[in-house]
């Protein structure tokens, strides 16, 4: 507001720290952790000042995982992770926009039949129907590969439907405009519905990106072989079971690992994804 | 350039028809202009001349040439749209080579063309901007550009002047009129505002209810009306209508014992149900014509260059138009006449005009 009220200010500020702390100290405990040789963590109480193993415990598991549970390079998950995020984010735009493009743009028998089946899987969450789909991934052969981590992922219902809602408020008089101008239905796709909806597709792709790499359950049951494992699995992985004890110092600095490339993607796409959710190009 | 031919024209949604047969041959070069209220087809029958409505029934011909199942593309013609419907994201540069680019002309020829029309219609120094970064009416350009561009058959509007302001509308109307008179290109202009249609038509086609009420030239239309419809609906302030009962040869107004008498050449085969019309600037203060109209001033308009005098005669609402000075009060009672040869007759029943 405009009222100067220094002491509203002072509590409004301290309302807010406070709020930040609480949210972030999980976070700084995890890099603190990360920092610390494992004697160090298993001391109660553990040290809350970062500690002196940050390049060891870093490079340790980029190159070799934690010995105690599965000793996979951390490198390779998150490799694994980009390709299967990045895949699953990039099939499930594709797909959806041109489902969408048909749907919005054509007249075809049962139109709106199919646009109600793609509406009713979105009711279906993975996990409805994982023992088909990882029935059909295996007579596939598709066990271990990337195109099993991503294809089962890639139709997106919700994709569909709001590109569908962006498309019906591009007025119709621009598909009739490209038709006088000669563009035939592809043509107005690329020249004019996708440019149309480049901050769209950001917006998406940014959760999507999210959503593929926070994929727990399809790819625990899909992979096998540690090569293929994505971060998300390789933590649980590491956190040894029974009496054995974990290198926690080392499953931190996987965690700190896991976090940062949907952070990047977040900072470096965020002008458009404000853009895509706030305003479109009209 | 090209002559447009529509015969027996109809458009039918599932059982609804909406466009009851359209007959009109479209001179090489001539401006038509398609008037009537929202709801009366014209923009249907645009869009079917355009090929972005099938024809139902009927055939249309551009230059001699059936385009019935023709693409639009493939018709050599081109719109402007009420909205624009320029793209938002190209330049107006990109969006008026568009069609061109498509049509794979060469670079060289997209840029000369392109900057003629940019000259001609004043946007030389506007080809880089993007389209919401423009005004209304230079969006409006952009729009007419893109179909100059083409060098098409026959120029389309569709209402192409409704999202102006009414200053920019006078201008833009002139230099539609203007364009018309460099280009001479064919042009059909859908507008449901009757001074466009007055101003730019050669013919106008007026239309109402999916019916062709009257084709004519703009005077001859407003002169000679065919019916009460294109009588109401040309003109402004609308004309005066007063329904009456045929008594003899005169016509008695309802709700008053003021009688008209009918012309001679109309007696014969008259209906019992006449409506008189007579039009506002043809009420002249005073009673020195034949039929004198006598009514209390309600409301008075002064517009400066002339003023609506409103009142009551009977069941029936007046309007006389009078010179701008003169300004009476409400409430006084006024007699105006009209020489005999400015009265119209129509039937009630079918709302045609008496002819002889």
């Amino acid at each position: 507001m405009v009222e100067n009220r220094p002491w509203l200010d002072a509590l409004a500020h301290a309302i807010l720290i406070l709020g930040v702390v609480i949210v972030a100290f999980p976070l700084y405990v995890t890099f603190v952790a990360s920092t610390l040789t494992y004697d160090q963590i298993v001391n109660v109480p553990m040290p809350l000042l970062p500690g002196d193993q940050l390049i060891e415990n870093y490079s340790h598991v980029l190159r070799s995982g934690s010995e105690k549970g599965s000793s996979a390079p951390v490198s390779t998950m998150l490799l694994n992770s980009v390709v299967m995020a990045a895949g699953v984010a990039i099939g499930k735009i594709a797909i959806s926009i041109i489902s969408a493009f048909a749907i919005v743009y054509f007249r075809f028998p049962l139109r709106k039949f199919f646009f109600w089946m793609i509406f009713v899987t979105l009711m279906l969450p993975i996990e409805v129907r994982i023992i088909p789909t990882f029935k059909v991934a295996s007579d596939l052969h598709l066990l271990d590969t990337y195109q099993g981590l991503i294809l089962p992922l890639i139709a997106s219902a919700t994709a569909t439907f709001l590109f569908r809602q962006f498309f019906l408020t591009i007025p119709d008089e621009l598909a009739e405009a490209a038709r006088m101008d000669g563009a035939s239905p592809m043509r107005f796709f690329w020249d004019v519905v996708l440019p149309l909806s480049k901050t769209n597709m950001a917006a998406l792709f940014v959760i999507l990106f999210i959503l593929g790499w926070n994929q727990y359950l399809w790819p625990l049951l899909i992979t096998s072989r540690e090569e293929m494992y994505t971060v998300v699995i390789g933590i649980k992985r590491m956190i040894a079971g029974g009496d054995a004890t974990s290198e926690w110092n080392l499953i931190m600095a996987t965690a700190m690992l896991a976090l940062l490339p949907p952070a990047l993607v977040v900072v470096l796409m965020q002008k458009w994804f404000v853009k895509g959710l706030v305003e479109t190009e009209k | 350039m090209a002559e447009i031919r529509l015969q027996g024209v109809r458009k039918t949604y599932d059982k609804l028809e909406v466009v009851h047969g359209v007959d009109v041959a479209i001179a090489d070069g001539e401006f038509i202009v398609i008037v009537g209220p929202s709801g009366c087809g014209k923009s249907t029958v645009l869009r079917m001349i355009a090929g972005l409505e099938q024809i139902s029934d009927g055939e249309i011909a551009i230059a001699g040439k059936r385009v019935n199942e023709v693409e639009p593309k493939d018709r050599n013609i081109a719109m402007v749209f009420q909205n624009y419907a320029l793209y938002p994201h190209m330049t107006v540069y990109e969006n008026m080579s568009y069609g061109l680019r498509i049509r794979r002309m060469p670079p060289a020829e997209i840029r000369g063309r392109v900057e003629r029309a940019a000259k001609i219609l004043e946007l030389s120094s506007l080809l880089e901007r993007r389209p919401r970064e423009l005004s209304g009416g230079q969006r409006q350009r952009v729009a007419m550009g893109r179909a100059i561009v083409r060098e098409p058959a026959a120029f389309l509007f569709d209402e192409p002047l409704s999202n102006l302001d009414a200053k920019l509308r006078v201008q833009m109307r002139l230099e539609i009129q203007k364009l018309h008179r460099e280009l001479r290109t064919t042009s059909i202009f859908v507008t449901h505002d009757q001074v466009e249609a007055m101003t730019l038509a050669d013919r106008m086609i007026v239309m109402n209810a999916g019916i062709v009420e009257q084709i004519g030239r703009p005077i001859h239309v407003y002169e000679d009306p065919a019916s009460l419809f294109v009588a109401g609906f040309i003109g402004s302030p609308a004309m005066n209508f007063l329904s009456g009962k045929r008594k003899g040869d005169e016509v008695e107004i309802a709700g008053t014992a003021m009688r008209v008498p009918l012309p001679a050449a109309l007696r014969a085969g008259a209906p019992e149900a006449i409506v008189v019309g007579i039009r506002p600037e043809h009420l002249v203060q005073g009673s020195a014509g034949a039929p004198v109209f006598r009514f209390r001033v309600d409301t008075v308009e002064a517009l400066g260059a002339d003023s609506h005098v409103h009142g009551a005669l009977g069941e029936a609402t007046l309007v006389a138009r009078v010179e701008g000075h003169v300004t009476p009060d409400v409430g006084t009672q006024l007699e105006f006449s009209a020489m005999p040869d400015k009265l119209y007759f129509f039937d009630t029943a079918t709302g045609k005009r008496l002819r002889a």
